[in-house]
This record gives C-alpha cells, sequence and structure tokens, in this order.
C-alpha cells in the first residue's frame, strides 16, 4: 500500500492545480489522494478493479463494493507533451500521461522527473502525490527511482 | 436502391444544404447563425420553414429549438432530438432525421449546427476547467479525470490516444503532415475554406510550434471557426418532387462503445485503434448492401489529424499501421483511390463540428463540388462512432 506525502512547491507558494469535482460517486478517491494514499473501488460480487469510479460494477451489476489501497506502480501507456494553450494553473510544458497500473486500471495523470528526450512508453513509474488549491492533493508519477520531481526541457 | 439492412436504409434523402459564411468572428448570435443556414437551406431545398416538422442537432448546441422556431416560424414540430458525443456524434444527426422520415414520425426535418467556436465565450479548444462532471449531456463525464492534470482540450486528450497510435506502429509527424497538405491543397481551391489561397508544404507543417508533442503541430488543428450549416431530409417519394438530384441516405449508422465517450475516453485497453470507428464500419458495410469499394468520396472527422490516419485505418480503407503508406501514395487525392474531404476537410475548411462534412459530401453527389470528383456517386461521411453512406444510385 502506498501512503505517500504530498508535494508542494519548493519556494513555498500556494498550490495552483486545480481542485478535482468531488462528486457523491469519486469523492473517496481524491479524499484519499489527499491523505497520500492511491485507491480504487473493487466489487463485492466480482472482486473486478474498476476505474473511474461508478456505483454499479458493470460485469456482474452488483452496488456493493470496497475501497482497496493500489501498490502506486505502473507503466506508461501513452503521453502528451503538453504546450499550447497554456492554463495559468500549469507550468509548461506539461506531461500528460496514461498510467496502467500494475493492478490493471488505468489513469489520466501528469509525469514528472524525467526529461522529455527521456520519456518512453512503456517506462516503470510510481505514483506520488501533488496539491491542489483547495488543499487536496491528486495522484502524479515519475519514473522508478527518480530522485527529484522536474520538468520536461 | 432497395437497400436491405435497417428500414429506414434509403428511404430519406437530403434534398436542401444551407451555410453562413465561415470566420473568426461572426458579430452576431448562434441562433441567428441557425436562422440564416436553415433558411437557405431550405430555399435551396424549394421549401418553406411551413414544411419543417422535424428538427435534430447535438446536445451541445446552443440554439434551443423554441428559439428556432419561433424566428424562422416553423408550425408546428412533430419530431425532434439531440445526439450526443459532439463532433462524433455529427452524423448522428442523419441516422435520426432518415429514421424519423422513414417511420413517419416526421415529414420534413431539418439537422443545424450553429457555433462559435472562435468568437464565443469560450473558444472552443481553449484551456477551461469546467465546473461540471458533465457538458449538457454531452457525452463528456470522463472530462473530469483529466481536468486536475491540466489536461483540458480536445487537442490533449486525443493527444494521448494519438501518441499511442503513433508508437505502435511507427508512425511519424510527417506521415501525419502528408494529409493535412492534402487537406489544405483541396482547401486552397475553395472559396468557403479558411485555407483558401493558403497554400502549405510538410516543410510549413513540421515548423509549425507545437500543441502536444508528438502528435500534434498547430497545423494538425481544425480552425476554431464560427458559423452554421443545415440539413434538410425528407422522403424520397417527396424528394422527387423537389428542385435538388436527391441525395439518398443510403445507410446510417452509430457505434458508441463501452467507456466511450467524446474524446476524453482513455480507458478501453487498446487506444492505438478507434475502436468505435470499427464498430461503425461493421455497421455501415454490414447489412446495408455497400461494401467499401463503392465509396467514390469520403468525408471523415479531421478535427485533429491523427484521427484522420486511426480513421481510415479503423473503417477498413487500409490495415492496422497502413494509413500512413496509403496517405504518402496519394490516396486521399483527387486521383486516389480514396477522395478524402475534398473541400479541405475540418483542418482546411473549417470546423463547424463535422456537420460541413455532410454539406460537401451532398456537393460532390450533385455534381457541384468546388474540387468535383467525375461521377461521384456515393459518398461515406462519418465522424469517429456515427455515420452515412450518401448515394445518387
Amino acid at each position: 500500500m502506498t501512503t505517500a506525502e504530498v508535494s508542494h512547491a519548493a519556494d513555498g507558494s500556494p498550490p495552483r492545480r486545480p481542485a478535482p469535482l468531488l462528486t457523491d460517486d469519486n469523492a473517496f478517491f481524491w479524499e484519499a489522494a489527499t491523505e497520500g494514499r492511491l485507491v480504487a473501488q473493487r466489487c463485492n460480487g466480482c472482486g473486478r478493479l474498476r476505474h473511474p469510479p461508478r456505483p454499479m460494477c458493470p460485469d456482474c451489476r452488483s452496488l456493493e463494493f470496497e475501497i482497496v489501497p493500489l501498490s502506486g506502480r505502473g507503466s506508461l501507456y501513452s503521453y502528451a507533451i503538453l504546450h499550447h494553450p497554456r492554463h495559468p494553473a500549469f507550468d509548461y510544458p506539461l506531461v500528460a500521461a496514461l498510467v496502467d497500473l500494475e493492478e490493471g486500471i488505468r489513469l489520466v495523470s501528469n509525469l514528472s522527473g524525467v526529461e522529455a528526450a527521456a520519456i518512453r512508453i512503456g517506462m516503470e513509474l510510481e505514483v506520488g502525490f501533488d496539491a491542489t488549491e483547495n488543499g487536496g492533493a491528486v495522484p502524479v508519477f515519475r519514473p522508478v527511482g527518480a530522485d527529484e520531481p522536474g520538468r520536461p526541457s | 436502391m432497395s437497400a436491405p439492412g435497417p428500414s429506414f436504409a434509403g428511404k430519406a434523402a437530403i434534398v436542401g444544404i444551407g451555410q453562413t459564411e465561415f470566420s473568426r468572428h461572426a458579430g452576431r448570435t448562434e441562433l441567428q447563425l441557425a436562422c440564416e443556414a436553415v433558411t437557405a437551406a431550405l430555399g435551396d431545398a424549394g421549401l418553406s420553414p411551413r414544411d419543417v416538422d422535424g428538427l435534430v442537432s447535438y446536445t451541445v448546441d446552443p440554439v434551443e429549438e423554441t428559439e428556432l422556431v419561433r424566428s424562422v416560424g416553423i408550425a408546428e414540430v412533430a419530431y425532434s432530438s439531440r445526439v450526443p458525443y459532439g463532433g462524433g456524434g455529427s452524423m448522428g444527426v442523419l441516422l435520426h432525421a432518415a429514421s424519423a422520415v422513414a417511420s413517419g414520425a416526421a415529414d420534413v426535418v431539418v439537422a443545424y449546427r450553429a457555433i462559435r467556436a472562435r468568437s464565443g465565450a469560450t473558444r472552443f479548444g481553449g484551456a477551461k476547467v469546467t465546473p461540471s462532471p458533465t457538458s449538457g449531456h454531452a457525452g463528456t463525464t470522463a472530462m473530469q479525470w483529466c481536468m486536475p492534470f491540466g489536461v483540458l482540450t480536445p487537442a490533449s486528450w486525443m493527444a494521448l490516444n494519438s501518441t499511442r497510435y503513433m508508437h505502435q506502429f511507427g508512425v511519424r509527424s510527417e506521415d501525419i503532415g502528408r494529409a493535412v497538405v492534402q487537406l489544405r491543397a483541396y482547401a486552397e481551391t475553395n472559396p468557403a475554406a479558411w485555407g483558401f489561397q493558403r497554400p502549405m508544404t510538410l516543410e510549413d507543417h513540421q515548423a509549425s510550434r507545437w500543441i502536444a508533442e508528438p502528435c500534434i503541430h498547430l497545423l494538425d488543428c481544425c480552425q476554431e471557426t464560427d458559423g452554421s450549416v443545415a440539413v434538410v431530409i425528407t422522403s424520397r417519394a417527396r424528394a422527387g418532387h423537389l428542385p435538388q438530384l436527391p441525395v439518398a441516405i443510403g445507410a446510417a449508422a452509430g457505434a458508441g462503445l463501452f467507456e466511450q465517450e467524446i474524446a476524453s475516453d482513455h480507458y478501453r485497453g487498446d487506444l492505438s485503434v478507434m475502436e468505435g470507428s470499427v464498430a461503425l464500419a461493421r455497421r455501415l458495410f454490414g447489412s446495408f448492401g455497400f461494401d467499401r469499394d463503392d465509396i467514390d468520396v469520403a468525408m471523415i472527422y479531421d478535427a485533429f489529424s491523427p484521427i484522420l490516419l486511426m480513421q481510415l485505418e479503423a473503417l477498413g480503407f487500409c490495415g492496422p499501421g497502413e494509413a500512413k503508406d496509403f496517405v504518402a501514395e496519394g490516396n486521399l487525392g483527387p486521383d486516389g483511390s480514396l477522395p478524402c474531404n475534398t473541400n479541405g476537410g475540418l483542418i482546411g475548411e473549417g470546423y463547424i463540428h463535422g456537420l460541413n462534412l455532410v454539406l460537401e459530401g451532398t456537393r460532390q453527389l450533385r455534381g457541384t463540388a468546388v474540387n468535383q470528383i467525375p461521377d461521384a456517386r456515393t459518398v461515406l461521411v462519418t465522424a469517429s462512432r456515427t455515420g452515412a453512406i450518401l448515394t445518387t444510385r
């Protein structure tokens, strides 16, 4: 189970990253992230993990589920280095990433701690947590063993 | 043509098309733009607003039916509907209209789209954090899982899938750029197009700034456009008494798959294939009586150029990973095996959210296109997960 410190800006400036939209269906995910934990729904009927969250299992139609911890490890399925247009809440270029977690679900996230030229589809990643503007946090990723979160050059 | 397949097949026809100018600053409301396009289309059809009893648009269109009815003077609406999935649902309006006409639910249906993608309250391609997990039942709920990560634009959503496609099949930006060069060559001779008399080379494409690396340069993007288009559909029986050559809706289908939405759909297993388009092609080329060889012109949704290549593969015009060669061989050009987006596409002509592709398909079949393909008799119009086959056979 992953529990990690939430990262803040090195200069102490307040987080600009927009807060996620919380609903009764998804709040557990973001509340766990705020505590530095990566979790997912697991169906009590058939055991399937699912993401994004939803109230019913699309396989067995069970409404019963539990929230389970994930390892926080995965691999880079795809990415895009975003240059334009620019939103004031982010620094650019910004690396958007699709991360296939080892438990078999996929997340949209960000990738840091790697130079743009070194980004490779399939590279092994691990989760960290980045603060958002409302005091929350979201899961972000960096290469396994990367020392410092960094930005592509 | 007596088509097999769904009972609506071949029973409805496009009898009128209309549009405003395409610009970056229309200087008037979407409602006014829609009024202009709708009345132009009805005039083209030789019909009056009093003949209209059906309206179809996109869930995301800002023009309310009530406002359109009271503006253009429609007497009684028997049928109305809206199609989700944004641009991917573009051709769904033809499925709805043809079904309504063939079933007798309506006699004359107008499909419309009005948009101020450039000068409106929010630029269509702009980076914005939306305040709600849904936007007008558009089919965008997974967008909420993109927003906290700065994945805020259609380009960024599609780039995540496109990068995987390029990786999977060894596609390079230049391979995609060759398709853009062809689109812009068509646009160069189309007076209605943004790209009219604006030549573009592969070098220009490669030198344009990155929007989303490694797949989307600036010149891979459609133009955010202001404007409106409208299409009039009625029964083939009535079409025979109207002035324009009837363009039959020989086939129409949709295929919205599990875990899919507009473009922020990143959760299916293999994103290197546009599986919605695979399923769509299975329907369009299944029971309606058409083969791929029947298609004289293809109009394919090209909001961003990588998805044009991906759809060529998914629709079965070439094999997985072969679109780069299919394009390089010139197959999309006027002398190729599949002349494609002959108005310049959404990239070259403008972005009326896909529906302007239907107008060009209709012009090709009437023989009135600027870049007319000789003897065009059957045209495919598709947008990711919705599509139709138009024909004068």
